[in-house]
């Protein structure tokens, strides 16, 4: 193996993709386009997607997973991970059934839900930044720890007698429009989370992070207070994700939503955040959050059993960080067989 | 192949003799802490209820723990590479109900040959994720997340809803599943066969020793001439091939099958390695440590339940103890590294 000092080695990063709105590079395109494609495909092909009734479904289907995959975004380009969010998700819906269950008020409910998520995801922060442990090992254990909390609470019961009065409004829509109500929360969350990712000092800060922590630490960012802060936000986008899983399905149970973080983390990947950190965008994320939720809604209109899906979601997730790696081979062997001046660019 | 000068490192010292030892020590430490705890909680729930120890319940709890000892031997190989396999749960449910179809169709098919055909389609799967991450180098994270997804999938399609009942199995494989040696189930002899041949290799072969250099620092390992790429893949292919074995012992063990077997198991897999004392980040962590962290996860279950605490409290303890049990490991390395670092003060 001869090592041309024009070749980059292998290691480094194949495409590389710019950072602020920059960095809605040719992957998020891609995938944006993908979507777009697989909307007119099942416009096309599957009865009864294309209509307003059930683009609502599809909606309040994937609005858990994009409200947690958007604080995920930010952790994961950091180079940290965070797989407790669905136990998050399921201690919350517990503690709100077993509040309600003692008769107390809805709303101090509520607000006491999204203070639970922001203080159990402060203490993954603090495992994390304080005490300078892998978040892959740390989170892993709290994933076990909530889940069990949520059963220790709730046990196997559910309760589900919340007042129509909420759980009605969360799945009703906009009066004149098919969109439900959740779109808007979820506008304004993406609004906040891609401003601060990719127009603010904060956002650039995450990149450092998760590009070189060293660089990142003598350019004067404060490397635990960031990491600290972002699990925060995360614990609490879970519960408030709880809060909604809830309330949409009318029911308070400890193992709601058990396996999600898998999905999270998939649909982030998909949507072109590297797992080693320091690349991705959140117009990206967003999309692949919509393609496996469309995906899911279209196979089963059309009658296709979930294992299809689940065939279907792992080969993205393979294609979408093998492709990258592939086109720049590609693009080094073509590099080196055309002579010089006929690069492509 | 060298290094441009620019990138040469400050020379380090190659660790004293007495250095060396001192970290052995830590190593044997950290084990000896999750054996302790394993001893305790033995202890405190025989005193409670001493049939806790009869024959019949040991031989249960080990008949239990056989899975995730096998599960976790495997993983410990690719997690001192920094590597990992999530994909571990699908191969295992693919594995057990396929062998379920084979003894189906072929009630005759003899045990060793079950256990062969469960071993080589494991070590297909695990070649299917040693390639990828191997030659295509995509992150083992994300590569084994995509494969737990396919893995499972194909078996939800191959099963359609179809459920195998233990009833229907041929009977001479479930009395494998259940037999035993002078009292010792022979599951149990299996896992600790694996445990001592896999801990041998990788303690005193010079590739089981090149596993843990790639984890240390896969550049260091790649420029000091190892085959990083190979090493990984076989690593891959050893761990899928545990996880077959694991598939066809589970289709042993329980006899009824549909395509939900070993979902989710991944994670508890990889608790084990951790609370086992395998840094989750590669280089340090013994089969040892690892194949106790499963059995301590599995003993916690049977404990609670002798102990009448209710069992909604199992999960809050298992995910207590890996945060103890890596927080542990921190202060240990901690106190490892400032020793060592006042001793290199005092020698210069």
């Amino acid at each position: 193996m001869t090592l041309d000092p024009a070749t980059p080695p292998p290691d480094t990063p194949p495409v590389p993709r710019g950072r602020g709105w920059g960095a809605l590079a040719t992957w998020d395109v891609a995938v944006i386009a993908v979507v777009i494609a697989v909307w007119i495909v099942a416009a096309v092909f599957v009865d009864n997607f294309a209509n307003a009734r059930n683009l609502s479904f599809l909606l309040l289907d994937i609005a858990a997973i994009a409200l947690i995959a958007m604080p995920m975004t930010l952790v994961i380009i950091t180079g940290e991970i965070d797989l407790s969010v669905a136990s998050i998700l399921g201690l919350t819906s517990s503690v709100m059934g077993q509040l309600w269950f003692v008769g107390l008020p809805l709303e101090t409910t509520i607000v006491l839900c999204v203070l639970l998520g922001a203080v159990l995801g402060a203490l993954n922060g603090v495992f994390v930044t304080r005490f300078a442990l892998p978040s892959l090992a740390v989170t892993i254990g709290t994933l076990a720890m909530f889940r069990g909390l949520a059963f220790v609470v709730l046990g196997d019961r559910a309760v589900a007698d919340f007042p129509f009065l909420w759980t009605g409004a969360v799945t009703s829509s906009i009066p004149g429009l098919p969109v439900p109500w959740v779109l808007v929360p979820l506008v304004l969350f993406a609004a906040v989370f891609g401003v601060v990712l990719h127009a603010t000092p904060v956002g650039r800060s995450l990149y450092a992070i998760g590009n070189s922590a060293e660089a990142a630490r003598f350019s004067g960012v404060n490397i635990a207070a960031t990491k600290f802060w972002l699990f925060v936000a995360t614990g609490a986008m879970s519960s408030l994700a709880g809060i909604y899983w809830t309330l949409r399905f009318a029911s308070a149970r400890a193992d709601n939503a058990v396996g999600l973080e898998l999905s999270v983390v998939a649909a982030v990947l998909l949507g072109g955040v590297s797992i080693f950190g320091g690349k991705g965008a959140l117009p990206g994320v967003l999309a692949g959050v919509l393609l496996l939720g469309t995906l899911t809604n279209a196979l089963q209109l059309a009658n296709v059993s979930a294992d299809v899906l689940n065939v279907v979601t792992g080969l993205l997730l393979i294609v979408s960080v093998l492709a990258p790696n592939l086109l720049a081979a590609a693009r080094r062997a073509w590099a080196r067989r055309s002579p010089p001046g006929q690069v492509p660019a | 192949m060298s290094a441009p000068a620019t990138d040469a490192r400050p020379e380090i010292a190659p660790p004293s003799r007495e250095q060396a030892r001192m970290a052995i020590r830590l190593l044997r430490a950290r084990e000896i802490g999750i054996v302790f705890v394993l001893v305790v909680l033995v202890g405190v729930t025989a005193l409670n209820n001493p049939r806790f120890l009869s024959p019949q319940s040991v031989r249960d709890l080990l008949l239990n723990a056989v899975i995730l000892v096998t599960l976790a031997v495997g993983q410990t190989l690719l997690i001192v590479t920094r590597n990992v396999d999530l994909s571990v749960g699908s191969i295992v449910g693919l594995v057990a109900f396929g062998t379920g179809k084979l003894l189906l169709a072929a009630p005759g098919t003899p045990v060793v040959v079950a256990l062969l055909v469960g071993v080589a389609a494991g070590a297909a799967c695990g070649a299917v994720n040693g390639s990828l991450v191997a030659a295509a180098r995509v992150p083992a994270l994300v590569v084994t997340l995509g494969t737990l997804y396919v893995f499972r999938g194909l078996d939800y399609s191959w099963a359609s809803g179809q459920q195998i009942n233990a009833a229907d199995m041929p009977r001479a494989f479930l009395r494998f599943g259940t037999a035993s040696v002078l009292g010792v189930p022979v599951l149990a002899l299996i896992a600790l066969v694996l445990v001592l041949v896999v801990g041998f290799y990788l303690r005193s072969y010079r590739s089981g020793r090149e596993l843990y250099a790639i984890g240390s620092d896969p550049d260091a390992a790649r420029l000091s001439g190892i085959p990083v790429g190979r090493r990984v893949f076989a690593a891959f292919v050893a761990n899928g091939a545990l996880a077959g074995l694991a598939g066809v012992l589970y289709a042993a063990r329980f006899g009824t099958l549909d395509a939900t077997v070993g979902a989710g198991l991944e994670l508890t897999v990889i608790a084990a390695a951790v609370v086992g004392g395998v840094a989750i980040f590669g280089g340090s962590g013994t089969v040892f440590g690892a194949a106790v962290g499963a059995l301590l996860l599995q003993t916690i279950t049977s404990s609670l339940v002798v102990l009448r605490i209710n069992a909604f409290w199992q999960q809050a303890v298992v995910g207590a103890l890996i945060l103890a049990a890596i927080g542990l490991d921190r202060l240990l390395v901690a106190r490892l590294d400032r020793r060592l670092r006042g001793r290199t003060i005092r020698d210069a």
